[in-house]
């Protein structure tokens, strides 16, 4: 194994800084990255190049899969396909009627709140992107989709399936934008039950794929079953968007708070397409605008797990 | 002219590993994968100290930072310690047989999980899954086969 000699294994101190000087030097320069990286600006300007540059890179790892998902939708039999198609014709036919009665109940609810014009539609504008490279580690829950800054997207824009909603941008490069999944730990998003619109915060549970309400008192009317919405607040998401259906509660003692479980809604393992979302602010269901541009030097307005009170319970 | 070899084989060989660090995996998968790209970077740390250098170390964590989405530095951080931890100690653990340089693998990936951790606690991040601990261990084992396939690459040119 020693075996070897060459020009590149001669003595460690001969050329150069010494390896002790050279980690010095790269360890401040870290913390210095780290720094600016949260508090500075001159960090997201690097970030947003380093976007781009990695978004090659990101498309070749993740292509695999991408051939791997043509190749079974390119070989699905005749039959498949003709069931596949009877099915989308009933959901298609249900949606109708669906939305049949969703026009004559906004323009009911126009009227209840006395507006002479129609409201504006909430969606404003919406994109497909595709996804081009999922992370789900323990700790990080992301997924990498092909629109960024050059299609309009923005940070903190809603991202959601046919289900219900996925997460937020959270990097935007020019041709690509990193979207933070809700079941990452980072994450936090404000909901409200359904049956009886109690108001929390859901957590992302990381490793299991799960969402988390830390912040809900041991008598809280919640239950198994129970469907979470955005609440409308924290910026991002529209009240009514289905987040996450509860799947377990549990509640210990009367002081400790009831420990409760969510699975998102959004088939986060099947997607390869996405909706991002864009609303109009006239509508009055639309959430608080955000400013536009790419990162704001001010803190993250995404609320924290671990210092923010909960706004009810 | 031996000089541009390896430098080549480095650069390759870190650029492979950092394709196997961000693979799209099953969960399960994701959790037991080996830190690949580390790995790389501690083989040549040891076997050639003076080609990569702490710079080696430096740049691929960089690397992981831009892809993985942390924060800018935590990985290039780690790493980099890492990284003179084994220049340091190369002397010693390059004399060792395999299964004792498997351990000294492990504990240099355990150094660096533990600095990732520490650093994301600091950075307002504080998650403590055991989970995160898992590829230290398939790290060290996988570890004979890391030096299996490069040596092959660059003792026998």
């Amino acid at each position: 194994m020693a075996a070897f000699d060459g020009d590149l294994d001669r003595p460690l101190y001969g050329r150069g800084p010494s390896p002790g000087l050279r980690f010095t030097l790269y360890a401040i320069l870290s913390v210095v990255l780290m720094y600016y990286d949260r508090h500075g600006q001159l960090v997201h300007r690097i970030r947003y190049a380093l976007q781009a540059v990695t978004y090659p890179i990101q498309v070749a790892v993740g292509s695999p899969s991408v051939a791997w998902q043509w190749l079974t939708a390119s070989w699905q039999t005749r039959d498949a396909l003709r069931t596949q198609n009877a099915q989308l014709q009933q959901q298609l036919l249900e949606l109708e009627l669906k939305s049949m009665r969703q026009d004559a109940l906004e323009q009911e609810n126009a009227q209840l709140r006395e507006l002479r014009a129609s409201l504006p539609p909430l969606i404003k504008h919406w994109q497909l992107a595709q996804i081009i490279d999922v992370q789900t580690d323990p700790l990080r829950q992301r997924i990498v989709i092909d629109k960024g800054a050059r299609d309009g997207v923005h940070v903190n824009q809603a991202v959601v399936d046919a289900h219900g909603v996925l997460g937020e941008t959270e990097r935007v490069g020019p041709w690509s934008a990193e979207v933070l999944l809700v079941t990452d730990p980072e994450g936090a998003i404000p909901v409200q039950l359904t049956r009886n619109g109690l108001r929390t915060i859901a957590v992302g549970g990381g490793s299991d794929g799960e969402l988390v309400l830390p912040y809900l008192s041991s008598n809280a009317d919640i239950r198994s079953g129970d469907l979470l919405v955005t609440s409308g607040l924290g910026g991002v998401y529209p009240a009514g968007f289905p987040v996450g259906r509860v799947i377990g509660v549990r509640r210990e003692s009367s002081e400790l708070p009831a420990q409760v479980r969510a699975a998102p809604v959004a088939d986060l393992e099947r997607d390869r397409e996405v909706l991002l979302l864009q609303f109009s602010a006239d509508n009055p269901a639309a959430p608080a605008p955000n400013p536009p541009i790419a990162p704001a030097p001010t803190p993250k307005s995404k609320p924290k797990p671990r210092n923010q009170v909960p706004e009810d319970e | 002219m031996s000089e541009r070899h390896p430098r080549v084989l480095i650069v390759v060989s870190s650029l492979v590993g950092l394709v196997l660090s961000l693979l799209p995996l099953p969960h399960w998968a994701a959790i037991l994968r080996p830190a690949f790209l580390v790995l790389v970077v501690l083989y040549w740390s040891t076997m050639l100290p003076r080609a990569g250098g702490v710079t080696l170390g430096f740049g691929s964590g960089l690397a992981l930072d831009a892809f993985q989405g942390s924060v800018l530095g935590e990985h290039a951080l780690a790493l980099s310690f890492v990284t003179y931890l084994a220049i340091r100690l190369h002397l010693l653990v390059r004399a060792k047989p395999l299964f004792e340089q498997s351990l000294f693998v492990f504990a240099a990936l355990m150094a660096y999980e533990f600095l990732l951790w520490v650093i994301d606690g600091w950075s307002g991040y504080p998650l403590s899954t055991p989970m995160r601990w898992v590829h230290t261990a398939t790290g060290g084992l996988i570890w004979p086969l890391v030096v299996g396939i490069l040596g092959r690459f660059h003792l026998a040119r």
